[in-house]
């Protein structure tokens, strides 16, 4: 299987098995003009499996969700058909209009102009909690 | 500007600071008259509370100022559909300071976010009520002249009582606090409270014996255990005596053990308690009423 490589742009790698098309939605990436490549289940030697996203433009990526959802991904930005530089995720301390609170107590069950917004409480963890009732996000 | 939204909001040098200002304020009351004069305190109440309403609107009186607000949705412009923001940014150009209590968990953050004035969070739902656990606190500092080295029981609906998580939170910060868990094994405490108390290696025990752990304690805090909690009435029936407090179960209680509840209480302290001097839960109400004047004075920068 043959994708052409990118001239300016990105290539999000190491995405564990079947969360390429997640983050493809995240991103929004269904609305862009340029070449989207999403390869599925690519042999790895570290991860038996693995999705990639090529994305043939500098466009600005949403680092946050892209940690939120796939904190070992690693993204590659790619001028002149090289790689210039190699980005490593970290969980991001806070979310914003990314998950949406499930308590249906919460405040934004019934005012959705709010945004949804949700702090990192436990790194370790990587607990996520609703910044207005305290729930846990199940992020798993 | 500073808001209470959770008991948490507030540190330990400023939980004594509102402590000895309350203190203060009982003994001193006529000090206190005038010192809100010409400001007005905006009750909001969107479900009916109608205790926690009076305590602040007394308070705010006792300090020389003003009241105005709702007390049940219906008659808001809620009504009408208006969100909570709007409600704090128009409340804001009435009043000088926001008391919110509000079903939906968050929403006097939201005021809180949006308003101009301080807001203080008078109960959201199941979530925070952090006025109820400064009364708390003042009400151990009044009747044991300290918040630490303590061993103090919670009796009861631990699984969903609000009143029991933060005043745990809260008493967590202190030196020296040993917790006694006392409840039904359907009603623990949530293993995320548990939590907390793991976190800073504080001592707790958890028993469904009220009887076996009495003579320890120094604060008996009780709370109400509901017939809706349960999944059966024989459950219910068969577990509700053991969380009742009758005369008879105090006489291996330490000669000065203080008995707080939250109120409203329905059977689980035997009326016969409450000419007994440990009984401090209508001290509590007062007390209630002059944190609040503390808290008001705090947040309007009064001095
Ligand atoms: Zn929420």
């Amino acid at each position: 299987m043959k994708i052409d490589s990118i001239k300016n742009g990105f290539v999000i790698d190491h995405i564990t098995a079947g969360n390429a098309m997640k983050i493809y939605n995240l991103l929004g990436l269904g609305n862009l003009d340029c070449r989207v490549a999403l390869i599925t289940n690519v042999p790895s030697n570290k991860m038996g499996k693995k999705d990639i996203i090529k994305i043939d433009d500098d466009i600005v990526i949403d680092t946050d969700i892209l940690g939120f959802v796939d904190p070992n991904a690693t993204v590659n930005i790619i001028k002149d058909e090289v790689i210039v530089d190699k980005k490593k995720l970290e969980l991001p301390e806070k979310l914003t209009n990314v998950i949406k609170c499930k308590n249906p107590r919460c405040i934004t069950s019934v005012e959705q102009e709010l945004p949804q917004i949700f702090n990192l409480t436990d790194k370790e963890k990587q607990v996520y909690r609703c910044l207005y009732c305290e729930t846990k996000a199940n992020n798993a | 500007m500073r808001s209470l939204i959770d008991i948490l909001d507030l540190n330990t040098d400023e939980i004594s600071q509102l402590i000895d200002k309350a203190n203060d304020i009982i003994a001193n009351p006529a000090k206190y008259s005038e010192k809100c004069r010409g400001k007005k305190l905006a009750t909001l109440f969107f479900e009916p509370s109608t205790r926690t309403r009076l305590s602040f609107e007394a308070a705010m009186y006792e300090l020389g100022g003003n009241v105005l607000g709702f007390s049940a949705a219906q008659n808001s412009s809620a009504a009408k559909g208006e969100s909570v923001a709007d409600t704090a940014k128009t409340t804001s150009c009435y009043a000088d300071i926001i008391a919110m209590r509000h079903p939906k968990e968050g929403a006097p953050l939201v005021a809180a976010m949006n308003a101009t004035v301080p807001v203080i969070n008078a109960g959201d739902g199941g979530h925070n009520h952090p006025t109820q656990t400064l009364t708390d606190l003042l009400t151990i500092y009044r009747e044991k002249g300290r918040l630490d080295n303590l061993t103090v029981g919670f009796c009861g609906d631990l699984k969903f009582g609000r009143t029991v998580h933060s005043l745990i939170s809260a008493l967590s910060r202190y030196e020296n606090i040993k917790f006694v868990l006392i409840s039904p094994e359907e009603l623990k405490l949530p293993s995320y409270v548990k939590e907390v108390l793991k976190k800073n290696n504080l001592e707790y025990v958890q028993t469904t014996d009220l009887d076996s752990v009495m003579p320890e304690l120094d604060i008996l805090y009780m709370t109400r255990v509901q017939r809706e909690r349960f999944f059966n009435e024989e459950d219910y029936l068969r577990l509700k005596d053991s969380y009742i407090l009758y005369p008879e179960r105090l006489v291996n209680a330490k000669a000065d053990i203080s008995i707080l509840h939250p109120l409203p209480r329905v059977n689980e302290i035997s009326v016969a308690i409450d000419d007994d001097p440990r009984a401090c839960y209508f001290k509590q109400v007062l007390n209630g009423k002059f944190i609040r004047m503390a808290l008001i004075l705090k947040l309007l920068e009064v001095e």
